[in-house]
C-alpha cells in the first residue's frame, strides 16, 4: 500500500511536468492548447531521432531540442494562436484541435505504427532503484519528479522576480493596460508560448524515458495534463504538482480496485474535483486560497 | 422596415427538398447496393454535422466528446437488441435513452466554458468508452455485432437501413429547423451572437443550452445506432474514437459554422473528399486537420457563409430577415424598391 502510494507520487511528478506547460499557457494567454499532448510526442520523437543519429544521451539531446521547441512555440503563437484569439474564445479550441490532428498524423506518416522508447538509450538508469526502508524507488522517476519541481519552481521564480515575469503577469492580467505602460503584449505572448513549449520538450523526453510512445499517444497526455491542471485548481503552478499527484494516486487506487480501473480512477477524481469546483466555491480548491500570496492572478478568468 | 421569415429562395428550397425526399425514397427501387450503402453513410454524416453544428454553431459549445453519444447510441442499441427488442425499435429507444442520459450530463457540463467544456466532454467520452468495455456482452475491445439484424435477408436489410437512415435524417433536420425557429432557437442564436447581451434582455441561457445539448445528444446517438446497423459490428475503440468529432468539426467548419445549410454542405463536401482521398490514408487526415485550421482562421463562416454574404442567398430561413442594408456610414437604409412597387401597385388599384 505504502509502495503504491510512493510510486503514484513519483508518477504524479511526470503528470505535473506535462501539465505545467498547459497551465502556464492557460494562465498567461487564457488558451488551453489542445495540441499540447501532440507537441509533447513530437518532442519525444525529436529527442529519439537526435539520440539515435548522434548516439548522444537523451539528457543531452533534450538540450538541443529546447531551442527547437521554443521556436515552434514562438511560431505557434505568432502564426496561429494570435489570430485565433482575436476571433473569440472558441476559435483557439478549434484551431489547436485541428493542429493536433495534423501533428499526430504527420508523426504517424513519418514514424509509422511502431512504438518507440528512449529507455534503451540511458542503459541501466531505466531500471536502477534506491532502496529506502524496504521500498524500491526507481532512480528515473525520482529524476523526473525532481525535474518537475525544478521546472515549476523555475517558472514560479521567473514570474515573481524577473522583469520578464512581471511583464508576463501584467499581460496576463490585462493586455491592453500592459500595452499602455510600454509592454509589447504580442512579444510577451510569443515568449510565453516559447517557454511553455520548452517545458513540453522536457515532458516529452520524460515520457519517452518512462516508457513507450507512438504517434497517437498525444491525446491521453493532453487529458492527463488537463486533469492535473483542473484538479490542481488552474490557479497556480504549484497546484499543478499537487494535482498531478492526486491524479496519479487516484489512478493507482483505481487499478487496485479493478484491473482496468487505472484510467477510470483518474477520470473519476477529475470529475469529482470538477463537481466540487462547480458546486462548492471556485476558490476553495485553488492552492493560493490556502497558502500564499505568490503568483496569484488568474482570479479574473471565467465570468 | 420590413421583417419577414421567408423569401422566394426558401419557398423554392421547401419545394425542392420535398421533391428530393420523395426521390430519395424511390432510390432503392433502381439503385445498386453500393450506391445505397454510400448514401446511407452520407445521411449519417449529415446527421452528425447538423448535430455538432447545433451545439457549436448555435449553442457556442465546442465539444470534443460527441463520440460519447455516438458510441453510447450504438452500445445501447446492442444492449436493447440483445434483450429481445427488434433492431430498429431498439435503435430509436436507445437514442431516446441516450438523450435522457444527456440531461444530467448537461446539468453538470454546461457550467464549463470554452476549452474546459470541450476537453471535459472528451474525458466523459473516455469514461463512457472504459465503462462500456467493462460490460461482458461487449467482450472488451473485441466487440460484438448486432446479430438480430440477420433476421432480415441482406437485400431487405440494406433497403431498410437506407430508408430508416433517410427518415431519421429528414426528421432530425425538420426537428432542428423548428427548434431553431422556436423561441428557444431564437434565444440560442442571440446567445451565440452575444451571451452577455442576451442575458441582459432576460434570456435564460442555461435552459436553452440544455435543450440543444439534449437534442444534439439524441441525434448523435441515432447516428451511432445507424452506423452500427450499417456496419453491423461494434468495437468500442472505433465508436468512441475522437475521430468522429474531428469529422464533425471538419464538416461544420468547412461548410459554415452556425449556418443550417453550412452543416449539410460540409457533410456533402466531406463525403466527396472521403470518397476520393480516403485511400491516401494518413495524408487524408493531415489534410482534414489542415483545412479545419485554415477555415477556422481565415474563413470563420465557412463556405456557406461566403456564399451567403456574396450572393445574399438564404435557403433555409431560421432567423428573421430585414429587408434593407447598412450603408457605408453605418446608417440603415430600407430597400425602398419593394415599397415603391407596392405603392404603385396599390395606386393602380385605386387604394390609398
Amino acid at each position: 500500500m505504502i509502495n503504491t502510494l510512493v510510486q503514484a507520487i513519483l508518477l504524479g511528478g511526470y503528470y505535473a511536468l506535462i501539465a505545467c506547460g498547459l497551465a502556464f499557457m492557460f494562465q498567461v494567454m487564457r488558451i488551453i492548447n489542445l495540441a499540447h499532448g501532440s507537441l509533447a510526442i513530437l518532442s519525444a520523437y525529436l529527442v529519439w531521432m537526435i539520440t539515435d543519429a548522434l548516439s548522444l544521451s537523451p539528457f543531452v539531446s533534450v538540450l538541443i531540442i529546447l531551442p527547437i521547441m521554443a521556436l515552434i512555440g514562438w511560431l505557434l503563437q505568432r502564426v496561429i494562436l494570435e489570430r485565433a484569439t482575436q476571433g473569440g474564445e472558441l476559435l483557439p479550441v478549434l484551431t489547436t484541435f485541428g493542429l493536433s490532428i495534423v501533428i499526430d498524423n504527420l508523426l504517424f506518416q513519418q514514424f509509422g505504427a511502431n512504438t518507440r522508447s528512449l529507455a534503451s538509450a540511458v542503459g541501466d538508469l531505466s531500471w536502477e532503484s534506491y532502496e529506502v526502508f524496504g521500498l524500491w524507488i526507481g532512480k528515473l522517476p525520482v529524476i523526473i519528479l525532481g525535474t518537475a519541481i525544478v521546472v515549476i519552481g523555475g517558472l514560479d521564480l521567473m514570474l515573481r522576480f524577473t522583469s520578464l515575469g512581471r511583464q508576463i503577469r501584467a499581460t496576463a492580467f490585462d493586455p491592453d493596460t500592459a500595452g499602455l505602460v510600454g509592454i509589447d503584449a504580442r512579444k510577451i505572448a510569443a515568449l510565453s508560448a516559447a517557454i511553455a513549449m520548452m517545458t513540453v520538450a522536457i515532458s516529452g523526453t520524460a515520457l519517452g524515458l518512462r516508457g513507450t510512445f507512438d504517434a497517437y499517444a498525444g491525446a491521453p497526455q493532453l487529458l492527463f495534463a488537463f486533469e492535473a491542471t483542473i484538479i490542481g485548481g488552474a490557479g497556480s503552478l504549484w497546484g499543478v504538482l499537487i494535482g498531478g499527484m492526486i491524479l496519479a494516486i487516484a489512478q493507482s487506487v483505481g487499478a487496485l480496485i479493478h484491473p482496468q480501473g487505472f484510467l477510470l480512477g483518474g477520470h473519476f477524481i477529475f470529475l469529482a474535483f470538477l463537481f466540487a469546483r462547480i458546486y462548492l466555491t471556485r476558490e476553495f480548491f485553488s492552492l493560493h486560497h490556502w497558502f500564499g500570496k505568490g503568483t496569484k492572478k488568474v482570479v479574473k478568468h471565467e465570468n | 422596415m420590413k421583417i419577414k421569415r421567408s423569401n422566394a429562395y426558401s419557398k423554392l428550397t421547401l419545394i425542392s427538398s420535398m421533391l428530393l425526399f420523395v426521390m430519395l425514397m424511390m432510390v432503392p427501387f433502381f439503385a445498386s447496393e453500393n450506391v445505397l450503402e454510400r448514401l446511407t453513410v452520407l445521411f449519417i454524416y449529415i446527421i452528425l454535422a447538423a448535430m455538432w453544428n447545433t451545439l457549436a454553431g448555435f449553442g457556442g459549445l465546442i465539444s470534443i466528446g460527441q463520440q460519447l453519444f455516438f458510441g453510447l447510441g450504438a452500445y445501447a442499441t446492442i444492449r436493447l437488441a440483445n434483450a429481445g427488442i427488434p433492431p430498429f425499435t431498439a435503435l430509436l429507444m436507445a437514442s431516446l435513452l441516450v438523450g435522457l442520459l444527456s440531461w444530467p450530463i448537461s446539468k453538470f457540463m454546461l457550467h464549463l466554458r470554452a476549452a474546459e467544456f470541450g476537453i471535459g466532454m472528451w474525458v466523459l467520452a473516455s469514461v463512457g468508452h472504459l465503462l462500456v468495455n467493462l460490460d461482458p456482452l461487449i467482450q472488451g475491445e473485441t466487440g460484438t455485432s448486432l446479430i438480430s439484424l440477420n433476421t432480415y435477408n441482406i437485400e431487405v436489410r440494406r433497403i431498410l437501413i437506407y430508408l430508416v437512415g433517410l427518415v431519421c435524417m429528414a426528421g432530425l433536420l425538420v426537428g432542428l429547423f423548428y427548434l431553431l425557429r422556436s423561441k428557444a432557437g431564437i434565444a440560442m442564436q442571440a446567445i451565440r451572437d452575444n451571451e452577455d447581451a442576451a442575458d441582459s434582455i432576460g434570456i435564460d441561457a442555461q435552459t436553452v443550452k440544455t435543450w440543444f445539448f439534449i437534442f444534439a445528444a439524441f441525434g448523435t446517438a441515432l447516428a451511432g445506432g445507424l452506423w452500427l446497423a450499417q456496419a453491423s459490428s461494434f468495437q468500442p475503440k472505433t465508436y468512441f474514437s475522437v475521430q468522429w468529432t474531428a469529422y464533425m468539426i471538419f464538416m461544420v467548419l468547412v461548410g459554415g459554422i452556425g449556418r443550417f445549410e453550412g452543416a449539410i454542405l460540409g457533410a456533402l463536401l466531406f463525403f466527396i473528399v472521403e470518397t476520393w482521398f480516403a485511400a491516401t490514408g494518413v495524408w487524408y487526415l493531415v489534410g482534414l486537420g489542415a483545412v479545419a485550421v485554415f477555415c477556422s482562421l481565415f474563413l470563420p463562416k465557412g463556405l456557406w457563409g461566403l456564399i451567403e454574404t456574396r450572393l445574399g442567398i438564404c435557403l433555409i430561413p431560421v432567423g428573421y430577415q430585414v429587408k434593407g442594408h447598412v450603408l457605408k456610414d453605418g446608417t440603415f437604409k430600407e430597400d425602398v424598391f419593394n415599397e415603391d412597387a407596392f405603392k404603385k401597385d396599390a395606386l393602380k388599384k385605386g387604394k390609398p
